[in-house]
């Protein structure tokens, strides 16, 4: 809960007006702070890939915009991220929940878990961790300015250091 | 009911709209009638112009927004109805031309041609205002009353599976998108 309410902090603190966000365990106390925010609109999705078409929107209509997903949900929004981000030079913010590495306990997750870094690469998105509550404000204005200057995707990595307690 | 004649019905109504289209015929369509700076036309990505839409309707609600869908976009992105109907910002208006198969990688029948319903699917998603046209006259009807209205509206139109000779236009897509958001700093600027 506290990380989730510094993850929050940051996430105002670089102007974000709008959230999209499909839920997942780690994410719940973020997405219930946007909920709740009346400066922030919060957009429950179907599936994670709409979020590059809302953010892209959001982009051009001069509004700063993050996306709350899983891996997994990373996974399902490539073709969006390489056919429109990239291809239209799109910054986005991604916060992306890192299931399936280590310490984690379900099956389901691990698959997920072993691509994210490499596919990462493979697209030439830059990604660091949020791993520490310290570094949090820091990393996401940086991750944010990154993404702004080369109008590109830019990830986070939420650990599970950060973000589960065990 | 041919695309193009639905889309000069209404393309002096189009001024003071930011518009939405997806990639193929209905973009080279709308850019042989006259492409204006507050038209965005989404080259790729299938699915996404409805998101597109709706970003962009939820950040400018005083905006008209409209977006030109298609069968086979909408159909990788049945999601998108859920989403738009859960929002339902009032100034967004979605068409969807349905010629009930993929044109421009050969024609091939989509399930529209099978009998799934698109309008019954936009309905039951929660779209609170949903048609399906078949004439000029309905499509130009229906588009306009959307326009006038404030209710989040999908307009099923029903057209030929017949297209432009080219799909490629001399607008490059990233001159199209820094011009579409110039265009909107501008309205802002007002």
């Amino acid at each position: 809960m506290t990380s989730s309410k510094r993850i929050y902090d940051a996430l105002k603190a670089c102007d974000i007006r709008l959230v999209s966000a499909l839920p997942e365990t780690w994410l719940v106390h973020l997405i219930r702070l946007a909920d709740e925010d009346p400066e922030v609109t919060l957009v429950r999705l179907a599936k994670e890939e709409e979020a590059v078409g809302i953010s892209a929107g959001a982009h051009l209509a001069g509004v700063k915009s993050a996306m709350l997903m899983q891996n997994h949900g990373f996974l399902a929004s490539i073709n969006g991220i390489v056919s429109f981000a990239y291809l239209y030079k799109i910054p986005l913010l991604m916060l992306i929940s890192y299931r399936g590495s280590f310490g984690e306990r379900d099956p389901w997750q691990t698959q997920g878990g072993n691509v994210t870094e490499p596919l990462l690469r493979a697209l030439g998105i830059p990604y660091s961790f949020l791993d520490s509550v310290e570094t949090i404000k820091k990393r996401m204005q940086q991750a944010q300015a990154l993404s702004e200057s080369s109008l590109q995707p830019v990830a986070l990595l939420l650990t599970r250091d950060l973000m589960w307690e065990e | 009911m041919l695309r193009i004649d639905c889309l000069r019905s209404i393309y002096s109504e189009l001024e003071n709209c930011l518009v939405v289209t997806i990639m193929g015929a209905v973009a080279a369509e709308l850019q042989s009638l006259g492409h204006r700076p507050n038209f965005f036309y989404l080259q790729h990505a299938m699915g996404l112009a409805s998101s597109t839409g709706l970003g962009l309707a939820l950040c400018l609600p005083e905006q008209r927004v409209i977006v030109f869908d298609g069968d086979g976009s909408l159909l990788m992105n049945l999601g998108s109805l859920s989403t738009m109907a859960r929002y339902r910002p009032k100034k967004l208006v979605h068409v969807v031309f349905d010629n009930e198969t993929l044109l421009s990688v050969g024609g091939f029948p989509t399930a529209t041609s099978t009998g799934t319903d698109l309008e019954g699917i936009a309905r039951a998603a929660g779209i609170p205002r949903v048609a399906t046209v078949r004439s000029v006259d309905d499509f130009k009807a229906a588009v306009t009353g959307a326009m006038q209205g404030t209710e989040l509206t999908t307009i099923i139109a029903k057209v030929e599976a017949k297209g432009p000779a080219a799909y490629v236009t001399d607008l490059s897509l990233l001159e199209n998108r820094f011009q579409f958001r110039r265009h909107i700093q501008s309205l802002k600027g007002h």
